[in-house]
């Protein structure tokens, strides 16, 4: 009777176990040097973006005659071609950044986790099926992917979120149905079939609570991605739409300009390396603290 | 190995058909009628049907699925909306470049990657272990065309060491104006290389045959370069076949920022004439590209161990 070691491993996840872990694991993660500075640099992002409308400027607001100057007391970062205030126009980018990567991993995460859960659990064929699904979204590359998609449906918010699902969820999806393949034979999964569970349920409430902890951890990792991807496609042109401020956007406006002043590409590319850093560094220090099985993988 | 080289070939020719599906549905979702965005406004109508006749616009969607595939076979990825010229001659002529820039890539990635990662892992443990972790993590998350913007910054305008347009004429010129569009697609890879080759000789390092070399009294250097690197190297190779793929893709940002002629650069400019054929093309050239490089990646690491493609097989 292997009952007792499975309560006991149903029991290392459960909502009582949790805290005092948790608490420890924070400690940990903030006493490496890498995860603090990571923490820092995504606070100062954060900071950035909740501080966004009230530098008394208007990110959109033209003013020419002020055009292409250096940081100084009233602007400071500069203005760019048009004359708009640049630290504004970052503070506002910061918002749209943060509020698209997490909410298009938020996205792809849980498409990914319900297809893989659904391709571990369900029949064979609708698993192979799934697989296959997953390999031909992911082999075509990025920012190809992103090309074609914005041909169709033209530059917006939405296209970036779809290239965002595309790109990431397969990923989600192949760890999810490993995962679930491993533990639906477990004896707790088993006992709670043979009780009269359905399928549903043993997936979302047993399954999913027992698999979900890594694909977290690759989940906060490809933040930086996503925050890369917006941008990018920004700065092609295909994400975010002129005169809203991304960082991408700007990036481009300065790189047209660049021989005129140099303030809008440093004032552009600075927040981008800034977040992706911030958000690299900290997910690696989860990982260090959360999953050694992941760890050693590196 | 046979069996499971069918089966990975198998899956990659459904991946591709797949995909192939996939851009037909969506050349077809994309609003407007193809023949008059092809023949203008004033077109007559007689015009229209004729044209949507000639290009089979007027059969069964099946039946234009099946004759997109059967041109795709043949080579046929239609003609440039524009020019008329077929879309493979304009995708080839393009392609050296590209592939120049990738070439270049690889090198900056490969050199001081093998470096750090050889480095890292015989101090495992120690300061230089951490820094050049560090170094890895930064440069393969910061974004390449923020690192090509920044060069171009640095190298072409401020300090004016290099050109920081085109592709140039002549070898030597042509080199020299490769160096930041290499520097800043391969970049990142530098951290992908040293990270992998780092772990790998780390794992080789508990092997029995290097313990039984060190026996013998070998020096340090040779039981690394003789022996660990022989092996350890393998894994990078795979992970650098992979970078392949996402460099000539992401060529998209270093030839726009650069100004260098190339598929990235051709693609962005079809997209902004609406030259779909050229899209669609270069896309399925890139994908097709994308999934041999992995398949081929795949292969190694089966013909290197026996344990994957036995999971795969049974």
């Amino acid at each position: 009777m292997t009952l007792p070691a499975d309560a006991e491993t149903a029991s290392r996840t459960d909502a009582g176990g949790r805290p005092r872990r948790r608490a420890s694991s924070f400690a940990r993660l903030v006493s490496d040097p890498l995860g603090a500075l990571g923490l820092g640099l995504i606070v100062l992002t954060v900071i950035g973006a909740l501080l966004a409308g009230v530098t008394g400027q208007d990110a959109t607001a033209l003013n020419p005659i002020d055009r292409f100057q250096g940081p100084s007391a009233a602007h400071w970062l500069g203005t760019d071609n048009l004359g708009r205030d640049l630290f504004t126009r970052v503070l506002a980018g910061a918002r749209i950044a943060l509020t698209l990567s997490i909410g298009a991993t938020a996205l792809a995460l849980v498409i990914g986790v319900i297809a893989g859960l659904i391709a571990g659990y369900g029949p064979r064929w609708l698993d192979n099926l799934l697989l296959l699904v997953f390999d031909a979204m992911k082999s075509v590359p990025t920012v190809m992917l992103a090309l074609v998609l914005v041909t169709m449906t033209g530059p917006s918010l939405y296209a970036v979120l779809l290239v965002v699902v595309i790109v990431n969820a397969p990923a989600y999806g192949r760890m999810a149905r490993t995962q679930t393949l491993a533990i639906r034979s477990s004896e707790f999964i088993e006992a709670e079939r043979s009780l009269g569970a359905k399928g549903g349920r043993i997936m979302f409430r047993h399954v999913l609570p027992n698999i979900i902890g890594p694909i977290l951890i690759v989940a906060a990792m490809d933040i930086p991605v996503v925050v890369g991807i917006e941008a990018g496609m920004s700065f092609l042109g295909l994400g975010v739409r002129p005169p809203t401020p991304s960082w991408g956007s700007i990036l481009y406006d300065g790189f047209s300009y660049l021989r005129e002043s140099p303030w809008p590409v440093i004032a552009g590319g600075l927040p981008i390396i800034v977040t992706t850093l911030g958000f690299t560094f900290l997910g690696e220090a989860l990982r260090d603290t959360f999953d050694p099985k992941i760890a050693g993988r590196k | 190995m046979w069996l499971y080289f069918l089966k990975r070939l198998g899956l990659a020719v459904a991946v591709v058909a797949i995909v192939i599906a996939a851009l037909f549905a969506m050349i077809h979702a994309i609003p407007g009628d193809p023949a008059r965005v092809a023949l203008g406004p004033r077109a007559s109508e007689e015009l229209v049907a004729a044209f949507r006749e000639r290009i089979g616009l007027d059969q069964p969607i099946l039946v234009q699925m099946g004759n997109f595939y059967v041109s795709l076979l043949r080579g046929d990825l239609g003609r440039d909306a524009v020019s008329g010229e077929p879309v493979l001659r304009i995708l080839l002529s393009q392609l050296p470049d590209t592939l120049y820039l990738v070439l270049g890539s690889i090198l900056v990635a490969v050199v001081p990657g093998v470096f750090l990662g050889t480095l890292a892992a015989r101090h495992r443990g120690s300061l230089i272990d951490r820094v050049t972790s560090v170094i890895s993590v930064s440069v393969m998350s910061i974004p390449a065309f923020v690192i090509a913007i920044y060069l171009l910054l640095i190298f072409s305008i401020e300090l004016q060491w290099f050109p920081a347009i085109g592709a140039g004429e002549g070898v030597l010129d042509r080199l020299h104006r490769l160096v930041l569009p290499s520097l800043a697609l391969g970049l990142a890879w530098i951290g992908y290389v040293a990270r992998i080759l780092r772990a790998s000789i780390l794992e080789e390092m508990n092997e029995p045959h290097v313990r039984t070399a060190r026996a013998f009294g070998l020096s340090e250097n040779r039981i690394m370069y003789d022996y660990v690197l022989r092996i350890a190297i393998l894994p990078t190779i795979t992970v650098l076949g992979i970078g392949v793929g996402h460099m000539l893709s992401g060529a998209v940002f270093a030839e726009i920022v650069f100004a260098r002629p190339g598929i990235g650069k051709l693609v962005f400019d079809a997209i902004i004439s609406r030259n779909y054929p050229v899209v669609t093309g270069a896309v399925l050239l890139t994908t097709i590209f994308f999934v041999l490089v992995n398949l081929l990646a795949d292969l190694v690491i089966a013909w290197l161990d026996p344990r994957v493609r036995h999971d795969l097989a049974g």
